[in-house]
């Protein structure tokens, strides 16, 4: 019978969440790295007993984990539990080694970005917010990490590389931090077209590879973000979120700072579908896994109060692409609820009947079995959540 | 010489181990050869006490040696013979800043 894993990081350990294709009871395991801030956990397309996890601590830095078994134990790649050296003679203590590419051949030299007080600041790594598992291979898995950059694994993430033709497009001293940093927080790999991904940085805007990583190119036109200096900058915009219409691969959705935004052309333009959203600030979006034009989000009452509108917390769904929104409230809290929902914490699942699936700054993991008609939470008290990845599992 | 390491409790799990590590040094000990040895004998430390770019410490880990900071000694000053020849640990102390 075919089930769901609910891979859930948070700010002290990462959680699982399993369930049989009803979705109604739920098994918990964790916490996983319990203490640690768990960014983000993905399994891959192609192997879903791998899965990718990003651990890091202000103390002691950046970690990468692995599962090969669904996430029932972990290890460092190319750091076997118990060994101290490597079975095939790869790097050792390598797998957290984040290190801008300077070379002459292949790097970019490290310029600086602008800061909050609108001075240069030198690039530093501090963090992977995002992981993203190859489409096809389990050993190759993309690393968005903040200060903005974008590596790669191709070994199951022994060692990293960066695909330095982002971070030295050219615009990067243009690119400024948001309030969570200067990150690198979407990465889509399109399923049509091998050679194209596409990224999104706070607070640079979306950019777009069609050479698998090679070349970047931003995709801001049509956005507009009154907070900086040139409204219709190329690059600047405080992205928060982008998602994609997986079975028509150039239409694609985002989530800014303010504003609900879409694109038909894979980027190349976009247009405002706020419509009768009660406020169009937020952070997450998702896209109904067999309904393309079916969008969710979760508004935000704004910059600076970062908790659902009249403390009532309601989804949004729109069937039609964006501009005509219902909401949805079934089963959620309409009173005194002041959570917030970050941006890689909403979830699909791919069953016959779609699940949607979000997490909250509160510790809540919702699901809603029935493409969002209905809501009950899985957990009601974990730590803050970070992130919420969903397997659809045969 | 054996030298004894007191790690913090989010270091001893990502090492898989409990209780003080201790580390064997030939030639001078010092903080830096101690952590190389600590980074060869758990290679899964790399890069957590010290950055991997810059090979400096942490911002928030402090080194203790015999009840003074080190954190700002040079890391191949040798270390006095208490801890050099095991009779009292090196301490690796992660900084209360809350979280």
């Amino acid at each position: 019978m075919s089930g769901v894993r609910v891979l859930v990081g948070t700010k002290k350990g990462a959680f699982i969440l399993t369930s049989d294709g009803k979705r109604e009871r739920w098994d918990v395991s964790g916490p996983h790295f319990a203490g640690w801030e768990m960014y983000h956990l993905k399994g891959s397309p192609a192997d879903p007993n791998r899965i990718y996890a990003s651990q890091t601590s202000g103390w002691f830095g950046q970690i990468i984990q692995r599962s090969d078994d669904g996430g029932k134990t972990w290890f460092q790649p190319g750091t076997p539990p118990g060994e101290t050296t490597g079975p095939d003679g790869s790097p050792k203590g390598e797998s957290n080694k984040f290190v801008y590419d300077t070379s002459h051949e292949t790097g970019a030299p490290l310029t600086t970005h602008q800061f909050y007080d609108g001075t240069q600041h030198p690039w530093e790594f501090k963090r992977v917010w995002h992981l993203e598992p190859s489409l096809t291979d389990p050993n190759t898995v993309y690393a968005g990490v903040e200060d903005a950059a974008l590596f790669r694994s191709t070994n199951g993430g022994k060692t990293w590389e960066e695909l330095s033709g982002l971070r030295g497009h050219g615009t990067g001293p243009q690119w400024q931090p948001g309030a969570g940093g200067m990150c690198l927080h979407t990465i889509v790999l399109d399923p049509a077209n091998k050679d194209r991904m596409f990224v999104a940085i706070s607070a640079a805007g979306a950019f777009r590879s069609d050479d698998a990583g090679k070349n970047w190119k931003p995709i801001n036109k049509g956005l507009k973000s009154p907070y900086i200096p040139n409204p219709d900058a190329e690059v600047g915009h405080c992205v928060h979120r982008i998602a994609q219409a997986t079975s028509r691969p150039e239409l694609l959705y985002m989530q800014k700072h303010w504003d609900v935004m879409r694109s038909f052309d894979a980027g190349d333009s976009w247009t405002e579908v706020s419509g009768n959203l009660p406020t169009d600030f937020g952070f997450v979006i998702d896209v109904h896994a067999h309904e393309p034009e079916t969008i969710y989000v979760v508004p935000i009452k704004s910059d600076g109060e970062h908790y659902p509108l009249d403390g009532k917390l309601r989804v949004y769904r729109s069937k039609s692409g964006g501009n005509e929104w219902e909401e949805l409230t079934k089963g959620l809290p309409q009173s005194n609820c002041f959570v917030n929902v970050l941006r890689d914490a909403m979830a699909v699942d791919s069953l016959d009947k779609c699940g949607v699936y979000f997490g909250t700054t509160g510790g809540q993991v919702y699901c809603s079995p029935d493409a969002g008609d209905t809501w009950s939470p899985i957990v009601r008290d974990l730590p803050a959540v970070y992130s919420v990845e969903v397997q659809t599992l045969a | 010489m054996t030298v004894r390491v007191e790690l913090p409790a989010h270091l001893r799990a990502l090492a898989r181990v409990k209780g003080e590590v201790t580390v064997e040094i030939t030639g001078t000990v010092s903080i830096l050869s101690v952590l190389d040895a600590l980074e060869a004998q758990y290679p899964m430390l790399e890069g957590t006490i010290r950055d991997h770019g810059t090979r400096q410490r942490r911002p928030f880990l402090r080194f203790f040696v015999c009840a003074e900071d080190w954190s700002h000694d040079p890391l191949d000053k040798p270390l006095p013979e208490p801890v050099a020849t095991g009779k009292e640990p090196l301490l690796v102390v992660g900084a209360i800043a809350g979280g």
